[in-house]
């Protein structure tokens, strides 16, 4: 008899978003068990809130003893999903340093400095010797590869399938599959490198191509023009 | 790790403050000079008769000059003392209070029962501002001094309640029972309160309407209304931006200035304290985000509006103020400035300033060794907001000091963040020499092998470009490249000459000098 009946009550006794609950409340304690809630619904639907979690940190930071570890790690892990952004940092910034101390957030923090720093092989490396940390939250491998393929696209108008290979870590038949699905909607073209296998040209943007880049300093705005209107008559 | 401890008090704060304990001055609470009796008087009736300029000039002015004069080193006289000149008005004496405890927190060390006592008075005075009727026009710089104020006494008592190991049993059997004085979520939810009530945000989004003046009057009512709550509201969201600065929550403090547009002159403009507190705040919290090319805009603009207006504030009682903040934020302009070099953005004059005071720290920054690493710790360290913990202590463990917390983490993580970038000065430089160059051909000059190159590449892609407000791409870098298998193309960015303007402005001008050659006339 459960469901029918408890669904509207639900909808009845939240009658706010946690969105709109952090928006009016930014600084109430009591929301604290709400906004834990929904860092693991975050996690389990795969989406994600930057504004609540920094209010659930900020209330962590206020009274460090309703703190919950577990909690600080999905939102760390879920803060570096989100990548280029420096959401990472800002959640750092607001955990005290003996906390960072303890195990898994080393290891997290590690994890963040190796995809600052552009350093795949190691990132890849690493996580697979964490895996109980980030396999407890879906959709992290698919966002780290998001951002690799990000900075592979600032930096290069054709890189070399090893490079590519290594920085989202897909080899072989499995890249091949990646690949052509790459090229099917993204805008992707394979083209022969000279004599060393592939190259795939990667989507052009003003950052692989600066030259694209608007130039607004050119123009002469039209009312500039017109102060010698009279002269020029 | 530098030395921190560095003052961050109020216009005025002496060197050293000798103690309150006011008994050996010959300080008697209950004695009112006539100059006092008159000042409170006088006070009393501009407010009333809503005289704006009088109450300015009282307010900065006689203020002042009494306080220097007669209570250099004691209180001003209690509130019990003057109030039966006012009518002993409630709201009066309330403003008093707050200006009593604003002078002795500048002249003298406050005790804990009169940092309870000055909280006190600001939920009083803030309720009546919230819930009473006020109808008084207070000048803006007293309004920005009440939450310029109040986050500096909030910020205050943090570092104070911090600094556990001399306390004494009475002490801590106070901050036991006056747990709510100071409590962090008192503060921003008084803050916040006073931004919602005020409907500032509406206002201002109503302006750009039209159907509504606020900037365009300072904030002032001159339709018989009071422009107390409104503007309180307004400075409030700068109150917020530096209390989420000195927690350490930078894209919250931003997100609280939002309905300010700083792009544009504001009310937060008209008072000089408040305008350079906004700057500094918004520029170190895009720093940390490590969106430096704003960073750098913003503090370009007001340290040179700051060049060429600092001597119209010469006697100004924040005068020493504007000029240590002056010089924090030149200390974040070589900080940023190293770490982006977009020397373009900066104007000549701030520029030639800034060489003076860093450019030879500022070539050692470029450098990838523990020097260069110092340097960036003593300007953080200098120029960085002073960070608290908001979380009261633990009373029953040993008790330790723990002031320095919020700012070692805050300090270590840029450190780490400079080390994850210092790589990229080299790369730079090399890159400026080239327009193409192989990838072995400059992991050789590096001395690194290809794959590490890539990935020093791949760092200096990622961290000149920034993810703004809205989540775009923006680029930081002055000088870009790309890469095409392994070829490394590099374009930098030069400016644009404007040839055009140039042009215009001598058409214009020959053609003034043709029409004033045209009237002599030659006898």
């Amino acid at each position: 008899m459960g469901r029918e009946v408890v669904q509207p009550q639900q909808q009845q006794t939240v009658p706010y978003t946690v969105e709109q609950l952090v928006a009016v409340n930014p600084y109430n304690p009591d929301i604290l068990p709400d906004l834990e809630n929904y860092v693991n619904e975050q996690v389990s639907s795969q989406t994600y809130s930057l504004d609540a979690n920094l209010c659930l940190l900020r209330l962590y930071q206020f009274e460090p003893e309703r703190m919950s570890t577990q909690i600080v790690a999905r939102i760390l892990v879920k803060a570096l999903m989100a990548m280029p952004a420096p959401d990472f940092s800002l959640c750092l910034f607001l955990i005290p340093e003996r906390v960072q101390m303890e195990e898994q957030f080393k290891t997290l923090i590690v994890l963040s400095h190796y995809l600052e720093t552009g350093r795949f092989r190691q990132f890849w490396d690493e996580a697979a010797k964490s895996r109980h940390i980030v396999e407890a939250v879906p959709g992290f491998e698919q966002a780290i590869q998001a951002y690799a393929i990000h900075v592979l696209s600032l930096t290069y108008q054709k890189v070399p399938r090893p490079v590519l290979a290594e920085a989202i870590n897909i080899e072989g038949l499995s890249l091949d599959k990646f690949l052509e699905h790459q090229v099917a909607n993204c805008g992707w073209i394979l083209e022969k490198g000279h004599g060393r296998g592939q190259l795939i040209v990667l989507p052009r943007s003003e950052f692989n191509h600066p030259e694209l880049k608007k130039n607004n300093a050119d123009g002469i705005p039209f009312d500039h023009i017109a102060r010698i209107f009279p002269i020029l008559g | 790790m530098a030395n921190f401890d560095h003052d961050d008090a109020p216009p005025n704060s002496a060197a050293t403050p000798p103690p309150a304990s006011s008994d050996a001055l010959g300080y008697d609470p209950n004695f009112v000079p006539d100059s006092v009796k008159s000042f409170v008087v006088h006070l009393y009736r501009h407010i009333r008769e809503k005289n704006v300029y009088e109450i300015h000039q009282m307010y900065e002015t006689s203020f002042q000059t009494l306080s220097e004069r007669l209570f250099k080193d004691t209180p001003w006289p209690s509130v019990d003392a003057v109030a039966h000149y006012v009518d002993n008005d409630h709201v009066f004496c309330l403003l008093y209070r707050e200006m009593w405890f604003r002078h002795l927190y500048a002249r003298l060390s406050p005790t804990l029962k009169q940092r309870i006592d000055s909280w006190d008075n600001y939920c009083s005075l803030f309720q009546v501002v919230l819930h009473g009727v006020v109808n008084m026009q207070l000048p803006n710089q007293w309004l920005w001094d009440m939450v310029d104020e109040f986050v500096y006494q909030f910020q205050s008592f943090c570092q104070y309640r911090a600094k556990m190991k001399n306390k004494t049993e009475q002490e801590i059997a106070l901050l036991t029972q006056f747990d709510q004085a100071w409590n962090v979520y008192g503060v921003l939810n008084f803050l916040q309160a006073l931004v919602e009530k005020s409907m500032i945000v509406q206002i201002l989004e109503q302006e750009k309407e039209g159907l509504e003046q606020f900037t365009s009057t300072d904030g002032y009512d001159y339709n018989g209304g009071s422009n107390v709550l409104k503007v309180l509201g307004y400075f409030s969201m700068v109150g917020l931006l530096r209390v989420h600065c000195l927690l350490g929550d930078y894209h919250t403090g931003l997100k609280c200035l939002q309905p300010i547009d700083i792009s544009q002159q504001g009310v937060y403009t008209s008072v000089i304290g408040s305008h350079i507190t906004t700057i500094y705040h918004y520029g170190f919290a895009n720093l940390m985000l490590r969106r430096y090319v704003e960073a750098i805009r913003e503090f370009n603009k007001i340290l040179l509006y700051i060049y060429k207006t600092k001597q119209y504030h010469q006697k100004s009682p924040q005068y020493e103020q504007i000029l240590k903040k002056n010089e924090q934020m030149y200390a974040l302009l070589a900080i940023c400035l190293s770490l982006c070099p977009q020397v373009k953005l900066v104007e000549e004059t701030v520029n030639s300033q800034l060489r003076e005071k860093y450019g030879e720290k500022m070539i050692r920054m470029q450098r990838y060794d523990d020097e260069a690493f110092a340097i960036y710790d003593e300007l953080f360290s200098y120029a960085c907001p002073k960070f608290i913990t908001p979380s009261a202590p633990s009373f029953e463990e040993p008790l330790v000091n723990y002031n320095q917390d919020a700012y070692r983490l805050q300090l270590k993580l840029f450190l780490y963040e400079v080390k994850q970038q210092q790589l990229l000065s080299g790369v730079r430089t090399f890159l400026k020499v080239y327009s193409t160059i192989s990838l072995g051909k400059l992991a050789n000059y590096m001395e690194v092998d290809e794959p590490t190159l890539r990935t020093i590449l791949m760092t200096y892609k990622h961290k000149t470009h920034a993810v703004d407000g809205d989540g775009k791409i923006i680029s930081n870098a002055d000088l870009d490249f790309y890469i095409d298998d392994d070829m490394i193309h590099v374009v930098e960015s030069r400016p644009a000459k404007r040839y055009g303007d140039y042009f215009l402005r001598q058409i214009v001008k020959l053609e003034g000098v043709i029409n004033d050659v045209d009237r002599i006339k030659l006898e």
